[in-house]
């Protein structure tokens, strides 16, 4: 373990990501704090510029509103709906890939169609076509991007398990008698656990990409302030307050980067390019 | 014997820092004479790879050459610009590799590829290229020039793709031909014919050859002169005939101790009750198929049958292809048997269904092949041996208390209990593997190229555990390789497996020398540098 | 002649496919709170009478759910996607009109993100390890966590606004009267705005893709065999290097390529560009979700017919596949 941590801190890029997230997390934690009053609250003239006045360091939008608050606000949704939409992808494409690897044949061939459907369909249109028809609310986004986002991790995991199966060592294991469930969970899985966490993180950051795109397209929660939002209402006043738009999107790079970088390097740490036993 | 065609002196190459010794060779000197045979010899990591790769300008970029000279055609290759080392590889100094499964770019015709050597000295038109590669292809004996020139390398078998990459290295008529493990990964048979080529060739073109190699049995059957490394310094050299008959060092005759020898005990005659009792098995594989296609059909397993007495091992030989892995797979019902009877104290295990079979499994166990992939990663070796028998019903502390009385036996000692696989070697591990397999208490052991994956030593040394264990438990077990002088040492009975038929079965000094059938008369005169012998008498000197 | 068979197959799995959408369509409208005729309507549709009338007639929406079901897949493999009040057109007729432009958009993206992903990813691994390799690492790891839109928004405001070097605006100049030669290059200026942002996002996924192939394949036994035969560096890396490196690119690429499709929706829509991603903006925006879920089965349609496409490529590069011994 102490191995991992040692290699993970040797990547720069990784320490640097690991940074900028805990900045977002910290910004997001503490909003209600440093705005009170919430992203929605008109605090002053609109179209304020950045830096320009006291206590409004990023200016104010087209209605009025504290940029900043609206930034800081935004990176909970964010945050939060990356992180649930992962976790319900997750939960729906592990056990769809283990059982399908493992057990084969005609399960196999139903996970496999039934993933490859998805597949095909076009992610961010079925995204598109899920949120409207639903009416866009904070459970059916979260939902909609959790069911455009398990196949590749039911096919990440069905792969892991597949190989993992084919191992000796789970042979040994079913001449001990043990039973299916048991290694399937005790001793496959455990093993296949490295690829699936670098694939959630990678995941959140998707997510977290997909959320915004869909607020951008007027898809978001209505009472819910969120950078893709933010970016879609200033699209129209582009010219004249291109900072509007531009705040959001640096927002939504440094935290999609940052969890990028964190995935990178947890990759790095947990294959370390082992020698192969090899003859000289 | 005349001129000197390659001088090595003092050849040093540094390994980086944090490898676990400083140097990969070290103040390695011998010589090459124009058409002789050098059999370079030792065990992973001495260093004889390297050498070669030194030699072509092939070193991986973390290795440095720290000192030495490599004399060839009057100049020293180490010091040589790149652009004069390029000039040299391929047509003065050829190379072949080990594993003819990878070492042929799968996208390019075999045509192309043999080519190319001649496009990469800028020799020759394409048209007068193409001329000589099919030359190439029939001097290497591959059937079918016109075809082969065309086809891809999948196309061929592991055998064929050897005879294409020795044509590569052919083709400029170098002085110096380099050989490393070219044989490790093909069949005893194929083998054979391979070294025959390169017997022949060497005849012909009176190039000097560089045979890297672990296997002493190779060096016996082709080897002028040897020489032995061993963690990169040389350690004896001298003609073959000699060093085989009368070694000087140490370390040398330890590893020609260490081999299965060509001498064949007599084994002892086991008339107890049967542990196993197979009865017409059988299991066929289909592939392909559909749509109008015929599916090709392999029958892994045809109709056989046999028995294994208690207390008696039985070696099941065989080369790839046979079947006998898929046999020792059915026993255990790795792989569902198509029909048959596999009888364990007398209970049908084919007949069984998933929940007696579970309770049933403890009677049969299996050590595995590969020792890295045979040890959950995640799990320490103490769950690794005590996870059968609890599952079976054995009270937790009891499995665990005998699973570190295991340990002792198979000599790791106790405490490698609370340790991770990745802490053993690979000769460790297979302890390791054969004490999961007794804790089960089975009935029979198999035994599936329990030591095939092991450099020869080790090898000696689980054997020898084997032997001994067999001595004092009376296991019976049915060892399954395709190394015969391996099951030689071991099996009381052999049986040898042809495409899924069981050809040949008798007590093994009949069956090595005096053989019934044509197949297992082949078999035996493959193996490099055997010659097999009755009693204890040591048939080495004999063999070249 | 196996291709044609592998092709009937694939065809037939496409139908298959495309009639499991056209169900998934027919629930989510069945699925959405409210009248099903209210939300084929449209917004624009809700409120005339006489229109949710006939549609209630035409889908026989007063009959059982499969009665309905058969009626809908039957209208569908006829061609007929309905009608949309607000566009005041047949939602087919719609979608053919722009889906030229979309093909050209998406096509040129693919082109570009490939072409640039793939070059950048082996200069990458050329210099692997130094300052080279690690700015254009740096680069493509910016591109991959910059959103779609984000990224058209910022070039319209750079490129177009700011500095006027393209148009940001549209298909082609308005009024502009070119034909030919000269219509083309106005087009081609219009394009390369929409089809670089589109890209970069693939550019990304394929220039990492290719670096860390190429450095696998570096380390393969047959390009030990080429350098022992004497070949040069150069040959090494084209020819043997290159060829093999890029096998598991093409196929990533192919299975990507359909996804385009998806982020065409963002970039027509900031662009303003003519084609059936804008048309899905649109009818979002007037809740006329016939339009929607046409737009929608006809993106599956091409997303698939991507794949076989590219499966049929694939065949063509690497002669292992469908080759019998």
């Amino acid at each position: 373990m102490s191995d991992f941590w040692s290699r993970f801190s040797r990547n720069r890029g990784a320490i640097l990501g690991l940074v900028l997230l805990a900045a977002v997390i910290i910004v997001a934690l503490v909003a209600p704090l440093l705005f009170p009053k919430g992203p929605w609250q008109m605090v002053q003239r609109p179209f304020l510029t950045p830096f320009a006045t006291e206590g409004l360091p990023l200016g104010t939008d087209t209605l009025g509103r504290d940029v900043a608050a609206g930034l800081a606000y935004g990176a909970r949704v964010s945050l939060l709906v990356g992180l649930v939409s992962t976790l319900v992808a997750l939960a729906i494409g592990v056990p769809l890939g283990a059982v399908a690897g493992y057990y084969g044949g005609w399960v196999d061939e139903a996970a496999m169609r039934f993933t490859e459907f998805f597949q095909t369909i076009p992610n961010f249109a079925l995204a598109i076509v899920l949120v409207a028809i639903l009416e866009p609310t904070l459970t059916s986004i979260t939902l909609a991007i959790a069911i455009v986002s398990w196949p590749p991790v039911a096919r990440l995991v069905r792969a892991e398990v597949l190989s993992l199966s084919k191992r000796e060592f789970v042979d040994a294991a079913q001449l001990a008698g043990l039973s299916n469930r048991r290694i399937l969970l005790g001793q496959i899985l455990p093993n296949a656990m490295s690829p699936i966490i670098v694939m959630a993180s990678l995941m959140v950051a998707t997510a977290i990409l997909l959320e915004s795109s869909l607020a951008f397209l007027g898809l978001g929660d209505p009472n819910i302030m969120s950078w893709g939002y933010m970016i879609g209402a200033a699209r129209t006043v582009i010219r004249s307050a291109w900072w509007l738009s531009f705040f959001p999107g640096l927002a939504i790079v440094i935290t999609v980067l940052a969890l990028n970088l964190i995935g990178e390097g947890l990759n790095d740490a947990m294959n370390p390019h082992l020698n192969r036993k090899g003859r000289a | 014997m005349s001129d000197t065609v390659l001088r090595i002196d003092k050849l040093t190459l540094d390994l980086p820092s944090g490898a676990d010794r400083a140097h990969a060779v070290h103040d390695l000197s011998f010589t090459l004479a124009r058409g002789e045979v050098l059999c370079v010899v030792g065990e992973s990591g001495s260093g004889k790879s390297m050498t070669a790769s030194a030699l072509m300008g092939l070193l991986p970029g973390a290795v440095k050459i720290g000192g030495g000279r490599a004399i060839f055609g009057g100049r020293d290759v180490l010091a040589l610009p790149e652009a004069e080392r390029r000039a040299l590889r391929g047509a003065k100094i050829g190379m072949i590799f080990q594993e003819p499964m990878t070492a042929l770019n799968p996208l390019m015709r075999i045509g192309d590829q043999i080519s190319e050597v001649f496009e990469a000295h800028g020799l020759l038109t394409p048209a007068e290229r193409r001329a000589r590669a099919l030359a190439l292809i029939e001097e290497v004996g591959l059937p079918d020039p016109e075809k082969i020139i065309r086809a891809y390398p999948f196309q061929l078998s592991g055998g064929q793709r050897q005879r294409a990459m020795i044509a590569m290295a052919l083709a400029l008529e170098p002085e110096i031909l380099i050989a490393d493990e070219p044989t490790t990964a093909l069949d005893v048979t194929t083998q054979a014919q391979i070294l025959d080529l390169i017997a022949e060739i060497r005849q012909r073109h009176g190039m000097a050859v560089m045979f890297i190699t672990h296997d002493f049995g190779v060096v016996a059957e082709i080897a002028d002169r040897v020489i032995v490394m061993r963690h990169g310094e040389m350690v004896e050299t001298g003609p073959a005939s000699e060093v085989l008959a009368a070694p000087q060092h140490d370390y040398t005759r330890r590893l020609l101790d260490a081999i299965p020898s060509n001498a064949v005990p007599r084994p002892e005659r086991v008339t107890a009750a049967p542990a196993l009792e197979i009865r017409n098995l059988r299991k066929t594989y289909r592939t392909g198929g559909g749509w109008g296609r015929a599916a090709r059909e392999v029958r892994a397993i045809d109709d056989v049958s046999l028995t294994i007495a208690r207390g008696e091992v039985l070696g099941l030989v065989g080369e790839s292809g046979s079947g006998k892995s898929t046999l020792g797979r059915a026993v255990v019902r790795l792989v569902d048997p198509d029909g048959g009877q596999i009888l364990v104290g007398g209970d049908d295990m084919a007949a069984l269904d998933a929940d007696a079979l579970r309770r049933a499994r403890r009677r049969v166990q299996m050590v595995f092949q590969d020792p890295y992939a045979s040890l959950n990663p995640r799990a320490r070796i103490l769950r690794s041996i005590s996870e059968g028998p609890v599952a079976q019903g054995v009270p937790k502390r009891d499995a665990e208390a005998r699973a570190r009385e295991l340990l002792e036996v198979v000599g790791l000692g106790a405490d490698a209990a609370d340790r991770y696989p990745h802490e053993f070697s690979g000769g460790q591990r297979q302890r390791i593997g054969i004490a999961r397999a007794l804790a089960m208490d089975p009935d029979l052991i198999i035994a599936d190229e329990a030591v095939s994956a092991l450099d020869v030593s080790i090898q000696a040394q689980v054997l020898d555990l084997l032997r001994d264990l067999r001595a004092r438990l009376g296991l019976s077990l049915l060892f399954i390789t395709h190394d015969l002088r391996v099951a030689a040492q071991l099996c009381d009975r052999i049986a040898v497996m042809q495409k899924g038929r069981l050809v040949e079965i008798g007590p093994v000094d009949e069956v090595f020398l005096h053989p019934r059938d044509p197949y297992t008369r082949s078999l035996l005169d493959a193996v490099p540098g055997a010659s097999w012998a009755d009693g204890g008498s040591p048939a080495r000197a004999e063999a070249i | 002649m196996a291709i044609a068979t592998t092709v009937l197959g694939r065809l037939i799995k496409a139908a298959i496919t495309l009639l499991a959408i056209v169900v998934l369509n027919f629930l989510l409208i069945h699925a959405a709170p409210g009248d099903p005729a209210a939300v084929m309507a449209g917004e624009a549709g809700a409120a005339d009478e006489i229109f949710i009338a006939q549609l209630r007639e035409r889908f026989g929406l007063d009959q059982p759910l499969y009665v309905q079901l058969w009626n809908y897949v039957g209208n569908i493999i006829q061609f007929d996607l309905g009608y949309s009040y607000r566009q005041g057109a047949p939602v087919f007729d719609l979608i053919m009109e722009r889906l030229p432009a979309t093909l050209l958009l998406t096509l040129t993206a693919f082109g570009i993100s490939l072409l640039f992903g793939v070059a950048m990813g082996v200069a990458a691994s050329a210099r692997v390890g130094r300052a080279g390799d690690s700015v254009i690492t740096g680069i493509a790891l910016l591109f991959y966590a910059t959103p779609l839109y984000w990224a058209a928004l910022m070039a319209v405001l750079v490129f177009s606004v700011w500095l006027g070097w393209l148009p940001g605006f549209g298909y082609e100049t308005v009024g502009g009267g070119f034909t030919g030669l000269s219509r083309a290059l106005d087009i081609l200026k219009h394009l390369i705005l929409p089809a670089t942002t589109l890209g970069l996002f693939f550019m990304a996924v394929y220039t990492r893709m290719t670096r860390a192939s190429m450095l696998e394949v570096a380390q393969m036994d047959f390009v030990k065999t080429a350098r022992a035969k004497g070949l040069p560096d150069r040959v090494i890396r084209r020819r043997h290097i290159l060829r093999n490196a890029l096998l598991p690119v093409v196929t990533l690429a192919g299975l990507q390529a359909g996804q385009l499709v998806g982020g065409a929706v963002l970039t027509e829509t900031v662009f303003a560009w003519p084609g059936i991603g804008r048309l899905m903006f649109e009818s979002l925006q007037a809740r006329d979700y016939n339009t929607l879920l046409g737009v929608f089965l006809i993106s599956a349609a091409m997303v698939i017919l991507f794949n076989i496409v590219t499966d049929l490529v694939y065949r063509l590069i690497d002669p292992r596949i469908g080759a019998t011994r």
